[in-house]
């Protein structure tokens, strides 16, 4: 595809149509537009523009369409895969100034949000409220459009589902500029094929996401986690399948070991309650009352010390929450600050082929000589592995770390399980992708893309 | 080696709403807690006893449902538990709680150490422990940091004074009360609460202490008398400063340094 290259009259355009102060070209856009959290894919755009309204999107859209420029939807920035990268240059739509809650309905129980309100913005807001948005992903710095573009997860999806679960309506600007509202406040719809469920998880490719209408739950008036050590990562892992066959229902199960457990508590300066045993399942249950919470976890505690926890501790206040989840929120960047470069696997296998999975990421790290760490969401099946270049040569670890990927891939899709069961395809996982789905099932979904946007201008090179 | 520690029953949230008119906690719907500080307190203890061994005893004064924090203290690690409990003891300041566990510690006999947290959530008074010391008659250090070694007859302890920090040695009995983080403290396990079942807690009134006058106890015994209690009012002053960061820096540096937060020249 052959785009148009940028020229002064396509900047002062976008002077014109935006505040000066929000288009930045050239030398004065920050290096950090030009990369992500993790893949090591950096490209800077030509011109990066901070979008205050919808009309502003729909304009620049219209615009870009019309002079085949291509763009890049962006949020925090927080992604793992390179989708919000520039690839092919041109413009860069930063969302992240709609940052506007625009209404709380408690009588629909919906959230009406601009698409770069924070996620922890989301959060404090409908708490006080007394109400919950369930979605819980580890990065709480990102926006819900970035959460939306991913169809992001998180740890309470073992109970309550994803981010597609709880977005009831969406307001998208598509390639062409023309603003659509897809979904709305209602609870059912069979109208027709549903274009906002196959808009989230696009990943930016076939609209930009402006506004969203957010399910909302009551909140639960309270939530207890149990930190449960086990002598080994397997037998903590088999004890998984058997929590969710004795029918209780954890919002989260996490599994860590040890070596993760020693890197947050050095990259956070202060000590995890207990790193004595080699492995942990960290669950949580929320509910209304101390009695309805503990008549849900005590089998679940009886049941890990007859599959052979060392104990189970129990994380009921504030204070000792904090202690546990903060240290779980900072394994990400502890992993990364324990090493020079670093890949991700994020697939997801059906539940109960979750403990065989992590045994062999073990073999893969002997075999290939490295070093390989990972921690997850076990009650969902979704694993984080992250291949670690420490001190090995350039050349080394790209065959390394190529290798070591095709190995896990093929396992996991022999398992059943999927590319990416949260942070997405984006630009890294494309070949994956292929691999899974084959000619016919990527025709379908160029064919899907194409309807969208025919010029290819939106987010090129994310996805196939 | 025998170790005390000093613990409460709090609100559990600090956002408790106070009745304007009559000063009063709104208490209701409000779920209790251990003072958070008291867990580093017991964790103390704790590390204590792994390293000289010995017993660790919990002890405190409070209604009779305060009883779930000596459990929680015994899901934790500890081996007895004390509750002071009479509603002659309602009411107390600072002063008449402190010698009521000064009472009560006295009953039970004066341990080798006793640990207490740096102050409360719902008093923030940090005057308890000291006081207890003092009616004790033993010596009392505060704002530990780090207990360097517990030995024979004597406790060697680091105390931060801020700018400077003094290293200590002190003679057994004595009270000490340890900085928030001194350890991280360990969560409850429910293997214990399996193991503990219905332990005794040994209940103690004010008819079991040596000074059976009432008018030492509770309101009776408190000099001071609350006036008025109040929510603070919210304030929203703000600043609002632009430009680079150099300037910002330079900005910031000098109001924290009028304000007496930090010193232009470290001594």
């Amino acid at each position: 595809m052959k785009y148009h290259s940028l020229n002064r009259a396509d900047i002062d355009f976008l002077i014109g149509t935006c505040d000066p102060e929000r288009v930045f070209y050239g030398d004065a856009i920050s290096d950090d537009f030009g990369h992500d959290e993790l893949s090591d894919i950096h490209h800077m755009p030509d011109v990066l523009v901070k979008a205050t309204c919808t009309e502003e999107v729909s304009e620049i859209m219209q615009y870009a369409s019309r002079h085949k420029i291509p763009v890049t939807p962006r949020g925090e920035g927080t992604g793992l895969v390179g989708g919000a990268v520039a690839l092919h240059g041109g413009i860069m739509l930063n969302l992240s100034l709609m940052n506007r809650i625009l209404e709380l309905d408690e009588e629909n129980l919906t959230l009406t949000v601009e698409a770069g309100v924070l996620l922890m913005e989301i959060s404090a807001f409908v708490e006080k409220h007394g109400l919950f948005y369930p979605p819980d992903p580890g990065e709480k710095s990102a926006t819900i459009g970035g959460n939306i573009s991913t169809n992001a997860g998180g740890m309470r999806a073992v109970k309550y589902g994803v981010t597609r679960d709880f977005i009831r309506g969406l307001e998208v600007v598509l390639p062409g500029g023309e603003v659509m509202e897809l979904g709305g406040k209602v609870v059912k719809n069979s109208s027709g094929y549903s274009l906002k469920d196959l808009i989230i998880g696009s990943e930016g490719t076939l609209a930009v996401v402006t506004k969203a209408v957010l399910r909302l739950l009551p909140l639960p008036a309270r939530a207890i986690s149990l930190l449960i050590p086990f002598p080994d990562l397997k037998t903590a892992i088999e004890t998984v399948p058997e929590i969710i066959k004795s029918k209780s229902t954890p919002t989260a199960v996490e599994f860590m070991e040890r070596d993760v457990i020693l890197a947050a508590e050095e990259y956070l300066g202060k000590k995890f309650p207990d790193n004595s045993s080699d492995a942990y399942l960290l669950l949580t249950f929320d509910g209304n009352s101390k009695e309805e919470i503990e008549a849900a976890y005590d089998p679940v505690a009886r049941l890990c010390l007859d599959s052979g926890a060392i104990d189970v501790f129990i994380s009921e206040t504030a204070e000792r929450q904090e202690a546990i989840w903060s240290a779980r929120g900072a394994f990400l960047e502890a992993i990364k600050a324990s090493t020079t470069e670093m890949d991700e696997v994020d697939v997801v296998v059906p539940r109960n082929r979750v403990a065989e999975f992590i045994t062999f990421t073990r073999r893969v790290e002997n075999d290939h000589g490295l070093r390989i760490r990972s921690f997850g969401h076990s009650g969902d099946g979704n694993l984080h592995v992250y291949l670690l270049k420490d001190d090995l040569p350039e050349n080394a670890w790209n065959e390394k770390r190529e290798t070591a990927m095709h190995t896990l891939y093929t396992l996991a899709r022999e398992m059943g399980g999927q590319v990416s069961g949260e942070h997405g395809i984006g630009y890294a996982k494309r070949p994956y992708l292929r691999q899974w789905f084959g000619d016919a099932g990527l025709e379908l979904m160029r064919g899907i893309k194409n309807v969208f946007d025919p010029d290819m201008i939106l987010n090129p090179g994310k996805i196939f | 080696m025998e170790l005390m520690v000093c613990i409460k029953q709090v609100p559990g949230t600090s956002e408790v709403d106070i009745d304007e008119k009559t000063g009063v906690l709104k208490r209701e719907g409000i779920d209790s807690k251990m003072n958070p500080y008291d867990l580093y307190a017991l964790e103390t203890a704790f590390r204590i006893r792994e390293e000289r061994g010995g017993t660790v005893k919990v002890i405190s004064m409070g209604p009779p449902q305060a009883a779930a924090v000596l459990f929680e203290s015994f899901m934790m690690g500890a081996d007895d538990g004390i509750l002071l409990t009479d509603r002659r003891f309602a009411g107390a300041d600072v002063l008449a709680t402190a010698y009521t566990l000064a009472q009560g510690i006295e009953k039970a006999g004066v341990p080798d150490i006793i640990v207490c947290g740096k102050q409360t959530t719902d008093g923030d008074t940090a005057q308890v422990g000291p006081e207890i010391a003092e009616f004790l008659d033993i010596p009392h250090v505060t704002n530990i940091r780090r207990i360097v070694a517990a030995e024979e007859k004597t406790v060697i302890v680091e105390m931060d004074m801020a700018e400077t920090v003094e290293i200590m040695s002190v003679r057994y009995p004595c009270l000490i009360s340890v900085e928030k983080n001194i350890y991280t403290p360990r969560l409850p396990s429910y293997k214990r609460k399996l193991e503990i079942g219905d332990r005794e807690i040994i209940r103690l009134s004010l008819d079991d202490f040596s000074d059976r006058n009432e008018l030492h106890y509770g309101l009776n015994g408190s000099p001071t008398q609350v006036l008025k209690v109040f929510p603070p009012a919210p304030n929203t002053d703000h600043d609002l400063v632009r430009g680079d960061s150099g300037h910002l820096a330079a900005y910031l540096f000098e109001r924290l340094v009028e304000r007496k937060f930090i010193r232009k020249d470290p001594v």
